[in-house]
C-alpha cells in the first residue's frame, strides 16, 4: 500500500508538472464540449430557395410568405423564369427551386387542384431531402388552411380524413444538443483515457525509466495500478465537469435518471478504456507508435459508436463492429439515463458487457506486458 | 565462491541470427571492482541485463549473491543496484524526489542509508530542488549512482557509467567507486575506454560476445608476448602506412601521439634499424623508443588472434 501511495504521488506530480499535457487533459475536453454540439447539428436551417412565380397572385404571395416565415428557408432569388432560377442552383446560390405556375390561384379555386414544381439540388443529400420534406410540409399546411377557408360553410367534410398528431418523448423540443452532448462526453473521456494512459506508459519505456523500475522489487500490479488509478480519477473528474458544469450549466441538460447509476457505469467503462490504453502501450515501443495506434482505434470508436449515425441503420457487418466498441454502450447508457431516466434493470446487459470488456482488455494487456518485459 | 558467477551464458537476438553473448563464463569475487572491457556491440550490456534480471539468457546459468538470475529474480532485485548506460531517471522530478522515490521503492529512506551516499549527495545537495532534466551530464551521473545506491545494494552494476562524461568527472567517478569498494560492495563496471581498464582490480576483455581473457590489468599487460616500441615523426599518417609496409614490422597501430610497433624478430637492434630506415626515407624528427604495452595493445592483439 505504501509503495502504491508513493507511485501515485509521483504520477500526479508528473502529470501536474507537464505544462503541455495539462491543458490537453482538463481544458480541451470542456472546450470541445462547448463547441462540437453546436456545430454537429443535423437540423437543416438556412436553406436557400429560389422562387419562380408565374402567377403573381394573392395566393402565390401568401404561400411564399408562409415558406419564408417558417424560419428554415431563406429567399435567395425571386425570378420570372425557371432558367434564371436554375442558374442560381448551378452557382450554388440556392438549394431549391419552387415554381408556381401561371393561373395558380384561379385554377385552385375553380378546379380545386393545382400543381407546383420543386427542383432540389441533391449534392448534399441530407439538406436536399430535409429541405424537400420541409417544403412539402409547409405546402400541405397551406393547403389545409385553404381547405378550411373554402369549406367553412359546409361544416362537415364529406371525405373522411385521417389526421395525424405526434408527440415527442424524452426530448420534447427536439433539441439536437440533448442528443449530442451525452454522446460527445463519452468520446472525450475515451480519448483522454486511451491516449493519456498509453502515452504515459510508453514514455517510461522511451526514457528507460521502466528498466530502472523493473530492477526494483516493486510488484507488477503495483506499477500497473499506479498507472491506471490517476487516469481513472482524471476520467471521473472530466465526466463530472462535463455533466454538471457544461451539460447542466450551459445546455441545461438535467439527468432524468439516477446520477449514481451513471457513475457506476462510468467506473466500469473507465477500467475498460484504460485497459485499451494499457494494451496499446504493450504493443508500442515509442510514443509515436502508441499515438498512431491509439488514433486508429479512436477513429473507429468514434465513427462506429452511434455518436453521429444510428447503429441500427448500419449494415450487418458494421453493427458487429459497433457491438465490439465499448463507446457504443456508454453512449447508449448515457443517453438512456440522462434523457429517458432508465433504471438499472434496463442497463443490466450494458453493465455485463462493459464488465466483460474491462476484464478482456486488462487481462490481455497484462499477459502481453509480462511477455515483453 | 564468487559473488557474481556466470556459467556458459549465451544470448541471441532475432531468432538466433544475432549472437550477443556467446558461452560466457566468469566469476567476480565479493568486494571486487571488476571491469568488462570491450567496444560497442561486444555484448557488455546484454550480460548486464541478464545479471540484473531484465533479460532471460538462452543458455547457461548465472547467479548474483548466490541467487539464480532466473529463479530467484525477486531476491536479486532487492539486493542489487543498477545504473544503465542511458540516463533513465525521471527528468520531470527533482533530484530529491527522484532519490526519495527510489528509496521508497526499496522500502527505505534517504536518511537510513545517508552515510553510503553522503559523499556523492553533498555535491548534489545545492541542486536538490532542480529537475533532473536540467542537470549537467556529470551531475546526472552522480544522481543516477545515488539512486542505484540508496538501498545499500550488495552488488552494483554500472553499465558504461563514464560514457559521455568529461575527463574530470570521470576521474571523480572512479574515486567514488574506490570508496564504495572499501565499504564491501561488489562492483561490476563496463566501459569501452581501454584507459579505464587499469583502474579495475580485474578485467575481462570481451569482443563479439566472447570473453578473450580475464585477469588483473597488470597480468594481462605482462602477458603481452612482444616488446613494444613507440615511433613518432612528422607526417604521422604517411608514417603509419610506411611502417606497415616495412618488412621486419609485425604490427603497427596509431596510439595517441605515437604509433605502437612490434617486430617479427626480437633483436636488440630493431629500434636503431628502424630509425635509420626512416631517416633514409626522408622523415624528420624521427623518434623511436621502447615502451610498455597497454590494455589497448593487448586487446587489439587478442582480437586479431
Amino acid at each position: 500500500m505504501r509503495t502504491l501511495k508513493f507511485l501515485l504521488r509521483k504520477e500526479f506530480r508528473q502529470i501536474f508538472r507537464n505544462r503541455a499535457l495539462l491543458p490537453m487533459i482538463f481544458i480541451m475536453p470542456i472546450l470541445q464540449l462547448l463547441v462540437i454540439p453546436l456545430a454537429a447539428d443535423y437540423e437543416v436551417k438556412n436553406i436557400n430557395i429560389s422562387v419562380v412565380d408565374h402567377d403573381h397572385s394573392t395566393y402565390s404571395r401568401e404561400l411564399i410568405s408562409k415558406i419564408h416565415s417558417s424560419g428554415y428557408f431563406r429567399l435567395a432569388d425571386y425570378s420570372n423564369s425557371f432558367n434564371d432560377a436554375f442558374k442560381q442552383i448551378e452557382n450554388n446560390k440556392s438549394d431549391l427551386v419552387l415554381e408556381i405556375p401561371h393561373g395558380f390561384e384561379r385554377n385552385l379555386i375553380r378546379e380545386n387542384s393545382q400543381q407546383l414544381f420543386i427542383a432540389v439540388n441533391a449534392i448534399n443529400g441530407i439538406k436536399a431531402s430535409l429541405g424537400g420534406a420541409y417544403l412539402n410540409n409547409i405546402i400541405a399546411g397551406y393547403n389545409a388552411d385553404l381547405r378550411v377557408q373554402l369549406t367553412e360553410v359546409q361544416k362537415f367534410s364529406r371525405r373522411p380524413t385521417i389526421h395525424i398528431t405526434s408527440s415527442n418523448w424524452f426530448n420534447t423540443l427536439l433539441n439536437y444538443t440533448y442528443f449530442m452532448v451525452p454522446g460527445i462526453m463519452v468520446s472525450l473521456i475515451t480519448m483522454v483515457g486511451v491516449y493519456m494512459c498509453a502515452l504515459n506508459i510508453v514514455k517510461e519505456k522511451e526514457t528507460g525509466t521502466i528498466e530502472q523500475i523493473n530492477v526494483t522489487p516493486i510488484k507488477k500490479y503495483h506499477f500497473i495500478l499506479g498507472k491506471l488509478i490517476p487516469f481513472w480519477l482524471i476520467g471521473v473528474f472530466i465526466f463530472s465537469v462535463s455533466l454538471f458544469g457544461v451539460a447542466r450549466g450551459v445546455y441545461g441538460i438535467v439527468p432524468v435518471g439516477n446520477v449514481g447509476l451513471l457513475y457506476a457505469f462510468l467506473a466500469v467503462f473507465l477500467v475498460a478504456v484504460l485497459g485499451i490504453g494499457l494494451l496499446i502501450s504493450t504493443y508500442s515501443e515509442t510514443q509515436q507508435q502508441a499515438m498512431s495506434l491509439a488514433f486508429f482505434f479512436m477513429m473507429v470508436f468514434i465513427l462506429m459508436s452511434g455518436l453521429f449515425t444510428s447503429v441500427d441503420s448500419m449494415p450487418e457487418w458494421a453493427i458487429v463492429i459497433a457491438k465490439c466498441n465499448p463507446m457504443t454502450y456508454f453512449i447508449e447508457v448515457n443517453r438512456m439515463v440522462i434523457l429517458k431516466g432508465s433504471s438499472f434493470a434496463d442497463l443490466k446487459n450494458h453493465f455485463l458487457i462493459m464488465g466483460g470488456f474491462a476484464v478482456v482488455f486488462n487481462t490481455w494487456a497484462i499477459l502481453n506486458y509480462k511477455k515483453t518485459s | 565462491m564468487g559473488d557474481v558467477v556466470l556459467t556458459n551464458i549465451s544470448k541471441t537476438y532475432n531468432d538466433g541470427k544475432t549472437v550477443a553473448v556467446d558461452d560466457v563464463s566468469f566469476s567476480v569475487n565479493k568486494g571486487e571492482l571488476f571491469g568488462l572491457i570491450g567496444p560497442d556491440g561486444a555484448g557488455k550490456t546484454s550480460i548486464f541485463r541478464i545479471l540484473t534480471t531484465l533479460l532471460i539468457p538462452d543458455g547457461g546459468t548465472a547467479s548474483v549473491s548466490g541467487s539464480d538470475v532466473v529463479k530467484d529474480y525477486k531476491t536479486i532485485r532487492r539486493n542489487i543496484g543498477y545504473m544503465p548506460g542511458k540516463f533513465s531517471l525521471y527528468q520531470d522530478l527533482t533530484v530529491e524526489e527522484n532519490l526519495n522515490f527510489f528509496a521508497t521503492l526499496f522500502d527505505t529512506s534517504i536518511a537510513a542509508n545517508y552515510d553510503l551516499v553522503k559523499e556523492i549527495y553533498v555535491q548534489l545537495e545545492p541542486f536538490k530542488k532542480r529537475r533532473a532534466a536540467k542537470l549537467s551530464g556529470g551531475m546526472k551521473q552522480k544522481l543516477a549512482l545515488c539512486c542505484a545506491l540508496i538501498h545499500k545494494p550488495e552488488v552494483l552494476f554500472l553499465d558504461e557509467p563514464t560514457t559521455g562524461v568529461d575527463a574530470v568527472s570521470r576521474k571523480e567517478f572512479w574515486e567514488m567507486l574506490y570508496r564504495l569498494k572499501e565499504q564491501g560492495i561488489t562492483i561490476l563496471v563496463s566501459t569501452p575506454y581501454m584507459d579505464e581498464a587499469t583502474l579495475c582490480e580485474r578485467i575481462a576483455l570481451i569482443q563479439g560476445g566472447k570473453i578473450m581473457s580475464i585477469d588483473t590489468p597488470d597480468n594481462i599487460i605482462g602477458q603481452y608476448p612482444k616488446k613494444m616500441f613507440a615511433v613518432r615523426a612528422e607526417k604521422m599518417s604517411t608514417l603509419l602506412k610506411e611502417l606497415r609496409e616495412y618488412d621486419p614490422i609485425e604490427s603497427c597501430f596509431a596510439f595517441g601521439e605515437y604509433h605502437h610497433v612490434t617486430f617479427k624478430a626480437e633483436n636488440g637492434n630493431n629500434a636503431e634499424a628502424l630509425n635509420t630506415y626512416l631517416n633514409q626515407k626522408g622523415y624528420e624528427q624521427v623518434h623511436v623508443k621502447q615502451t610498455s604495452a597497454t590494455i589497448e595493445d593487448c586487446f587489439i592483439r587478442q582480437m586479431n588472434e
